[in-house]
């Protein structure tokens, strides 16, 4: 198969990235090191190319009504111009996506994974039956990229007239660039200050660069996937085929507060079950106590029984401490409790602990 | 880290397919990664390595890097007794991207099995593998 390319790929060959395959697409893995990059979001500012990312337009009369049957979320009371978080599920109550949806002033958008993007668009046109609802996958049109981090603010400030203070946490704003719409929103998925935006795909490349020069006396990097990772990881954001897949559901994976169960929407009534009854697995976040890195897939064992799966694991750089997550049973759920991680066979001890692992001030959803 | 540097195969090692270099100390067998299996990998954050004493052929794992995203096996390029463990690399991982060919070695090897020492390759062999992609 023939991997896609970003119209930022020169860019990225000639930053020194290292590119790999990620969901059918060549993407940047890392430029200076994980670990720079990763420290760079945390105390400056980091740019990432994410337009692997897909977006859907949702317009006609029925819009609200599919998307509040189609989601997790209810975006009744939403305000024109901000952004809200949503799992997509099947009628199991499993995950097929999970989105961030905007309402903008004449549509709706809804920003989806990479790869899941043909399939959310089958399953999306498959549930719009009987719904007054144009679905379009508008995801070439816009060059989707991401400013993160405490000095985001003060660096896209000299780009941009409209005071950026005004422009709260998961708020969105369409602006005009050469005539074109672009849209910036306060988003994110660092667990830090910042932005995203959807810019006019003939414009990426100068964005980019625009960003990087106004933020190069200001430590701010070029970001991969690795640290985009490692980033998300530490604030507990769900990777879907990590946390979230068609495996599992929104209530196991703790992604509850994203689910408004009064209303109706595929996959509730199971929701609002595993809600009443409870789930027969947990996602919580585990510090290792004995030296071993705990890496997505390995078993979890309790008293010499497999109980569970790790979902994500890796060294916290910001914590600097080995961390991951997983999913087991609910008594084994409390904050303090031990369980083992098995690493190349060899059972190493790990608790559990409060998460997310790192919160600052961006902190959720 | 050396990213953007330029990758270095210094030409009084034997390498294997599999990233591993040798050098021969008297009667000892020195091993690491190499430079471009460093690169690869990026940061460094874990090393485990074997029970000294342990003997194993070539071509068989001995221990294991990570680096932030990944685990990865590190394999035998000879067969022998694990004679000494680099430990200052439970502390101090990172010397592998620094200097993955001096500091950066992971174990001893002693005695070896001189034989297998055949079938590992030269810099330049290695180098131009790697370079026409027939390895990675």
């Amino acid at each position: 198969m023939e991997l896609k390319r970003t119209p930022l790929y020169d860019s990225h060959v000639a930053l020194g990235a290292k590119m790999v395959e990620f969901s059918g697409w060549e993407m940047p893995v890392q430029y200076k090191g994980i670990l720079d990059e990763h420290r760079a979001v945390r105390n400056a500012a980091g740019l990432f190319d994410i337009d692997h990312m897909g977006q859907v337009r949702v317009t006609g009369s029925d819009a609200l009504k599919f998307l509040n049957h189609l989601l997790t979320a209810n975006f009744s009371a939403m305000e024109i111009n901000t952004a809200k978080y949503a799992v997509m599920c099947y009628a199991d109550g499993t995950c097929v996506d999970d989105t961030f949806v905007y309402r903008l002033q004449n549509e709706w958008m809804v920003v989806v994974n990479a790869g899941n993007r043909d399939k959310d668009n089958s399953w999306m046109n498959a549930q719009a039956d009987g719904f007054d609802v144009t679905l379009k996958d508008v995801s070439e049109e816009f060059y989707m990229l991401a400013f993160q981090g405490p000095k985001a603010e003060e660096v896209l400030q000299k780009l941009e007239s409209f005071d950026l203070k005004d422009l709260k946490y998961h708020a969105a704003r369409e602006f005009s660039i050469h005539g074109e719409r672009g849209i910036l929103a306060r988003t994110g998925y660092t667990g830090e200050d910042g932005f995203e935006l959807f810019i006019p795909n003939a414009h990426g490349k100068h964005v980019w660069d625009a960003i990087l020069d106004a933020g190069k006396d200001d430590g701010v990097l070029p970001i991969g996937l690795g640290a985009r990772d490692s980033l998300r990881f530490e604030a507990k954001f769900a990777l879907y085929g990590h946390e979230i897949d068609a495996n599992t559901t929104p209530i196991e994976a703790a992604l509850g507060w994203a689910c408004d169960l009064n209303k109706d929407f595929i996959g509730r009534d199971v929701l609002l079950k595993q809600k009443l009854e409870g789930t027969s697995k947990k996602l919580v976040g585990f510090e290792m106590l004995e030296r071993g890195i705990a890496r997505g897939g390995y078993e979890i064992a309790s008293n010499g029984n497999v109980v569970g799966v790790v979902t994500s694991g890796m060294p916290a750089p910001t914590l600097e401490k080995n961390i991951g997550l997983g999913y087991v049973p609910p008594e084994l759920a409390k904050v303090g409790t031990e369980f083992d991680v098995i690493i190349r066979g060899k059972p190493t001890k790990a608790r559990v602990v409060k998460t997310p692992f790192y919160a600052n001030r961006a902190r959720g959803r | 880290m050396s990213s953007g540097k330029e990758i270095t195969y210094p030409n009084d090692l034997k390498y294997a397919a599999t990233h591993e270099w040798v050098k021969l100390d008297g009667d000892t067998a020195i091993v690491g990664i190499t430079d471009y299996a460093q690169d690869a990998l990026g940061d460094i954050v874990f090393v485990e390595l074997p029970t000294v004493g342990m003997e194993l052929k070539a071509g068989e794992s001995f221990g294991v890097v990570e680096s932030v995203k990944a685990a990865s096996d590190v394999y035998m390029p000879i067969g022998g007794a694990i004679s000494s463990t680099n430990d200052a690399l439970t502390n101090s991982p990172e010397t592998v991207n620094t200097d993955a060919f001096g500091a950066g070695w992971l174990i001893k090897v002693f005695p070896y099995n001189a034989a297998d020492l055949e079938k590992l390759m030269d810099a330049a062999t290695y180098k131009s593998k790697i370079e026409s992609g027939e390895i990675h």
